[in-house]
């Protein structure tokens, strides 16, 4: 009976200090969220502009001059895969990699990862990793987007690969986080069916000319979506995580509760069997 | 009443302006352009210079307007850029100290790459501080 009540104090104890962690996290995730949340909502109506902006263009695009609306004919894929750098919020970085081998379907493909946790899942599994210059952090300045995007488009024109897709976490609210693919290049591969107007094309003029405009705004554009996807991301990390580290403290609270409640009843039993026991032991 | 058209600017910092307009004008990269109601659809790349604003009600607002895209279809006007700094909000005295960090860096010896970056921080000093003081 004692060594078991000692088990028991020890297994609090250890809980105990597990509870603390979770909480310390479950904090510094929540703090962390305010940042990224208040980052990421602010990029978004300006994201959402550039986005319909440039499925106007491809829609209305009726001249293939340009390098970035053509379809290459090559397919070879590029997944630009945003997971996190560190473990610990729950599915957040498994939901988005098996989200990407359903939407890969069996296909091949080349990662360039950011993130540390993206890095380290696909060289693993044998992944050609294209890059691994922004596996370091999943925190990244809008400058470093650039300048991953000028690679990304030197890369399309070279014709290294036929197709570029972006891999990252939408975040909604706090308790939703959705996977979500984004096609980066050609222009061609934009979801079209979501516009009802799509069937009006329309003349657009490009000044100075179209292939001009396009070398300059393509680079602007993917860099502002993978900011944008890195922002998002990071805020559902982060939600993801403290909404993991809230469940963890809890369920070591809980679980506190009930073997602090099984110490005492055992505890309570010894004393009774005691006075038991020296009572009869009395009257014998 | 003047023709007006919808114009949203939008940049990495959020919408910074949603509404109705008289005309924009802007640096683009084939020089001034500006644009009012019933513009042809377009599509051009923004450089870096002073854009000028008119409201519905006349009134103007300059703005130092760095990179980007401008678009127009179907009478909607969408201007995203890398940087957009109403002219009361530029902080001068910063625009004065880059310039002049740009302009000391600019005098030593500097790799293509920083040869560059400074002559960009150059520039957009430049910018900022010819919209702030009102010439054109």
């Amino acid at each position: 009976m004692a060594s078991n009540m000692k088990a028991v104090k020890l297994r609090m104890k250890s809980i105990e200090s597990t509870r603390q962690i979770t909480k310390a996290m479950e904090m510094v995730a929540t703090s962390k969220l305010r940042k990224a949340k208040d980052r990421a909502e602010l990029i978004t109506p300006g994201f959402t502009v550039m986005r319909h902006t440039l499925r106007d263009i491809a829609e209305g695009n009726l001249d293939f001059s340009s390098v970035y609306t053509r379809n290459p004919g090559n397919d070879k894929a590029c997944y630009i895969v945003i997971a996190g750098d560190r473990g610990m919020a729950g599915g957040y970085n498994n939901n988005l990699f098996k989200y990407v081998e359903r939407k890969a379907d069996g296909r091949d493909f080349s990662v360039l990862p950011i993130g540390k946790k993206a890095y380290e899942y696909y060289s693993k599994k044998g992944y050609d990793i294209v890059s691994d210059q922004l596996a370091d952090s999943a925190e990244k300045s809008i400058s470093e987007c650039f300048e991953v995007s000028k690679s990304i488009c030197d890369a399309y024109k070279e014709g290294k690969f036929g197709h570029f897709q972006l891999y990252y976490t939408e975040f909604q609210n706090m308790m939703n986080m959705v996977t979500r693919r984004i096609p980066l290049l050609p222009l061609e591969d934009f979801d079209k069916k979501k516009n009802p107007k799509s069937e009006i094309k329309s003349i657009i003029e490009y000044s100075p000319d179209e292939e001009t405009v396009f070398d300059k705004i393509v680079p602007e554009y993917i860099a502002y979506v993978l900011y944008s996807g890195i922002c998002e991301s990071l805020a559902s990390e982060y939600a993801a995580r403290r909404n993991a580290m809230e469940s963890a403290t809890k369920n070591a609270e809980e679980m506190l509760d009930d073997l602090s409640l099984y110490y005492n009843r055992v505890r309570q039993a010894g004393i009774t069997q005691e006075i038991t026991e020296i009572i009869s032991g009395a009257n014998a | 009443m003047a023709n007006t058209f919808h114009l949203q600017i939008a940049s990495v910092d959020g919408l910074i302006y949603d509404g109705s307009v008289i005309s924009i004008s802007c640096r683009c990269v084939d020089g001034d352009r500006t644009i009012l109601a019933g513009h042809t659809n377009l599509v051009t790349s923004v450089g870096m210079g002073t854009a000028k604003v008119i409201f519905e009600d006349g009134s103007e607002r300059m703005a130092a307007c760095i990179g980007g895209m401008l678009s127009v279809m179907n009478g909607e006007c969408r201007l995203i850029v890398t940087t957009w700094e109403w002219k009361d909000e530029i902080d001068i005295e910063r625009a004065k100290a880059a310039k002049k960090r740009a302009e000391e860096k600019l005098a030593g010896q500097l790799d293509e790459k920083n040869y560059k970056i400074a002559k960009a921080k150059l520039h957009r000093a430049l910018i900022r501080m010819q919209t702030s003081m009102g010439a054109k």
